[in-house]
């Protein structure tokens, strides 16, 4: 006799106790702490905290030991945090040319003022796994400069002084960009709201696409011409006071590609910028970022639009990795009464085809 | 057999019904626009909710914005109130409001719902919340957003039918057995969430406010009480629901949605109501002992 | 003719794109029935001028006035985009030259034809059905494949397909941008007839668009010379032809129709 499913709840409930015991794993083993995250797992808590939208390194560590390590869920549950908070106000823009500098290096000029600092990267690593680090051991301490590095121009400024790269200026009345998480998106999007968008995109899928426009589709021509990582402090001016004062500072990681452009009727040949930021020491992040930031600029620069990541709509409506997630993963909910739909009709066409064929008395089918 | 939530485990340190009051009114303001245009698409800033994209997070916000704490509400999935989405939706609002909860249809003030439109017929003064995937009807003939829109925005459905010829011409009947399109109040095209097209016909003229919430794509939509919802159609093919040769094997329906459940692995089958609190209810009036 | 009310008048028609000028100053007058055939090299404008008068691309100067059916003479820029929509389902047909621009890929050849009909509210499937085999009878298509997607048509039959989807509503002028580029000559020349004979079964009026003269011969009344954005020369189509008056007609005419 057919009972129907019953006990929904109890199983839900038994499911978060499983979910608890699973993330603590064996017991004789010690608990990570979120400062061992913080500390040891920092790259993590970047990328939690950049596409979480959220600078709070504490609760991003929070927000990965909760989710076991899984960093589109720790995002989610800081994105679902994050919502909850009130917004008492918005920050004077963060100003890069000021950035007090962990890393910095040009791919378009061999030297240039400020110098390259090649800072901590995994670039020269080689790669090969380090069997001393699973024994645990002391770190040899590094040789880093006495006083901390000067404040160095930004090198689109020292090109844009020559015009040699296009001017980006704000807009005469220099609109405050919308707020994505406020307000829905819609198109066209302006170059504000696409960045911002961008800037809370998923690693893979900005990766993907940034390097599907190395391979021909929408080719750029991209030059690194300038990645700085480092701290930037953060101002506020409070009503009433009137003047901006320092709230704090966050780490971010500024890209800047400089590409080909052939000129137009109205404008000369020079070079234009895809720009990408990302909270953190993100670098791989932001250089996607700015690839993917200058294709969508195909359209105002009069290119033509024929590749995925010149495509305004697909690029921004499949960026964010919650939504993504959720609605991929929504496919194992029941779908049972739609399927039940697609089933009658199924079993009508067969019966209507095996109608049209000729007799025959050794295909019955099994009803 | 029936489950009720008591107010005792509520959650601590968060607004009632979890959004705060400012973006409430927000999503107030979309359901009020939505109501005075009829099946047109409003936008609004869909908030990012504990509940992942695409697992009922349009209809959460509609029932956050719009539930007090007289409201009896009931959450079913698949017409089922013991599915485990269902079961977790009810549980975030038992948890983040307190309200009464029910199963039983004729109780509720609000139902949100995913895939189904209860067998029960809604009455005055009662809402339906639908969770809603794709709202745009329109999505597989254009996918550009800002053309749909324009679409929208002058009545061109005229393709909207190329499809439905394409199924007569294929198979001989429209093929569309869920989703199915209709127009709302003789103007706007509206997608009907995924129910059943054996739904279909009760949103038309049905005394509850219908409001249908799609979060991944930020969009607000509503059918007001006693309104036309015609489904799409051709005069020489008109629109017709699914019928069934067998009736529920537990309660002897013939007239609700059935679903079909696998007895074991010969194929052996049955069919039983797919609205569990529908069929519960005839279980119950036919045999009043029954525990 | 003369006393007729022009179908299309197109009055100082200019457009610019950035520096370069692709329109300056056209003017000119279709009337019901007429064929015109607008020739030019590659980059001359003529493609511009189609768009702006087929409604696709607005032009910066001048006025695009249609007689619509009702007799009443509507400015097609000024109308709403609404109207102006309208008129390209019903009253207007537009054939791109390459079919796939004017097809829906992914449903069968009837419901191409069919398009039309149901955007003006036709809603009973068999009339729909019947309007679409006649149709493709006069395009000369295979009615069994009624139900075949247009990939599984050759060249010549996509364009067939396509100038009945567009003919299907009625249309009292139709716009054709290189209609018959890209076919084998056999298959221009059958295209041609097809293209002749309903134009002059149906008193279609036509925009043609073209750099091949022998289009512009076999088909149209009156011809359009133009040049680096200017109409250079205007006429009937065999004037224009056999004695050109301008010096970049005349270069044309020898270079594309040698002795």
């Amino acid at each position: 006799m057919y009972v129907a499913v019953k006990g929904g709840e109890q199983a839900i409930l038994n499911s978060w106790r499983l979910l608890a015991e699973q993330r603590r794993g064996d017991t004789r083993a010690p608990e990570l702490t979120l400062a061992q995250i913080r500390g040891q797992l920092g790259l993590a808590v970047d990328r939690v905290m950049a596409e979480g939208s959220l600078y709070d390194p504490e609760l991003a560590a929070l927000a990965i030991k909760q989710a076991q390590g899984d960093v589109i869920e720790a995002v989610f549950l800081l994105r679902a945090y994050r919502t909850t908070l009130p917004r008492l106000g918005v920050s004077l823009p963060i100003d890069t040319g000021a950035m007090r500098l962990q890393r910095r290096i040009s791919a378009t000029y061999k030297d240039v003022p400020g110098g390259q600092v090649l800072g901590a990267t995994y670039d020269y690593t080689q790669r090969l796994l380090d069997f001393q680090l699973a024994a645990g051991g002391t770190v040899a301490s590094a040789a880093v400069a006495a006083s901390a590095l000067p404040a160095a121009p930004r090198i689109t400024e020292i090109m844009g002084s020559e015009g040699l790269l296009a001017a980006e200026t704000p807009a005469a009345d220099d609109p405050a960009p919308r707020d994505l998480t406020r307000e829905p998106l819609e198109f066209p999007a302006n170059r504000a709201l696409r960045l911002q968008n961008l800037a809370r995109g998923d690693e893979g899928f900005l990766l993907a696409l940034g390097y599907s426009t190395q391979r021909g589709y929408a080719n750029t021509h991209p030059f690194a011409g300038e990645i700085r990582q480092g701290t930037v402090s953060v101002e506020v001016v409070p009503e009433e006071l009137g003047f901006a004062i320092e709230i704090g500072e966050i780490a971010v990681t500024e890209c800047q590609m400089v590409n080909q452009f052939a000129g137009s009727a109205t404008q000369p040949p020079q070079f234009t910028r895809g720009y990408g930021l990302v909270f953190g020491a993100c670098e791989r992040k932001a250089m996607a970022m700015a690839l993917v930031d200058r294709s969508l600029r195909a359209e105002e620069l009069g290119e033509a639009v024929t590749a995925p990541a010149q495509m305004q709509e697909f690029v921004l409506y499949h960026s964010d990795n919650v939504e993504a997630s959720g609605f991929v993963q929504h496919l194992k909910l029941p779908h049972y009464v739609d399927f039940q739909s697609e089933l009658e009709l199924v079993r009508k066409l067969r019966a209507r085809y095996a109608a049209a064929q000729p007799k025959s008395t050794d295909t019955a089918e099994a009803a | 057999m029936r489950i009720s939530t008591s107010a005792a485990d509520t959650m601590e340190g968060y607004n009632f019904a979890y959004l705060d009051e400012h973006t409430k009114r927000m999503i107030r303001r979309a359901i009020l626009k939505a109501i005075a245009i009829p099946g047109y698409q409003v936008p609004f800033g869909s908030r990012e909710m504990p509940l992942p994209y695409g697992w009922g997070t349009g209809g959460i916000q509609v029932t956050a914005a719009i539930i007090g704490p007289d409201d009896v509400l009931k959450v079913i999935d698949q017409g089922s109130d013991d599915t485990t989405n269902a079961v977790n939706i009810r549980r975030f609002f038992a948890r983040t409001t307190g309200v009464k909860t029910t199963e039983r249809t004729g109780e509720a003030t609000i139902i949100q719902t995913r895939h189904r439109i209860p067998e029960t017929p809604l009455r005055d003064g009662q809402i339906i919340v639908y969770q809603v995937p794709i709202p745009e009807m329109l999505r597989w003939l254009e996918p550009r957003e800002a053309e749909t829109r324009k679409m929208h925005a002058l009545g061109e459905y005229g393709a909207m039918h190329v499809k439905l010829y394409e199924d007569i011409a294929h198979h001989g009947h429209i093929a569309a057995t869920y989703d199915y399109p209709v127009i709302v109040n003789e103007r706007y095209l509206m997608r009907p969430s995924p129910i059943p097209k054996f739904d279909n016909p009760k949103m038309h003229m049905n005394p509850a406010l219908q409001l249908f919430g799609a979060g991944r794509e930020k969009r607000i939509y509503a059918v007001p009480p006693y309104t036309a919802v015609r489904s799409l159609d051709f005069e020489d093919h008109p629109f017709e629901t699914q019928r069934w040769e067998h009736a529920c094997e537990l309660c002897g329906a013939t007239d609700s949605f059935l679903d079909e459940v696998i007895m074991d692995d010969r194929g052996k089958r049955m069919f039983v109501c797919s609205d569990s609190d529908y069929c519960l209810a005839r279980r119950e009036k036919q045999q009043p002992a029954v525990a | 003719m003369m006393t007729e009310t022009p179908l299309l008048e197109i009055q100082n028609l200019g457009y610019r794109y950035g520096q370069r000028a692709a329109c300056v100053d056209i003017s000119f007058d279709l009337f019901p029935g007429e064929v015109l055939a607008v020739v030019g090299e590659s980059g001359s404008g003529k493609t511009t001028l189609l768009r702006c008068i087929s409604g696709q691309l607005r032009p910066d100067t001048g006025q695009v006035l249609f007689q619509t059916r009702a007799s009443e003479t509507v400015d097609v820029w000024a109308i709403s985009e609404s109207a102006r929509r309208w008129l390209t389902r019903t009253d207007w047909g537009f054939v791109h030259q390459n079919p796939r621009d004017g097809l829906r890929a992914d449903v069968s050849a009837g419901a191409n034809i069919g398009e039309r009909l149901m955007a003006i509210g036709a809603r009973h499937y068999g009339n729909i059905r019947e309007e679409a085999t006649a149709w493709m009878n006069k395009v000369e298509l295979d009615t069994a494949r009624i139900d075949e997607s247009p990939s599984a048509f050759s060249g010549g039959m996509q364009q067939r397909l396509q100038i009945a989807r567009n003919l299907v509503s009625r249309p009292r002028l139709v716009f054709m941008d290189e209609p018959t580029a890209g076919l084998d000559v056999s298959v221009q020349a059958r295209l041609l007839d097809l293209l002749r004979g309903l134009a002059c079964d149906l008193g279609l009026a036509a925009v043609i668009v073209t750099h091949d003269l022998a289009v512009a011969r076999l088909l149209a009344h009156r011809t359009l010379v133009m040049n680096a954005g200017r109409v250079v020369e205007a006429g009937l189509t065999d004037q224009v032809l056999d004695d050109p008056q301008h010096p970049y007609t005349q270069l044309l005419v020898s270079s594309a129709l040698p002795a």
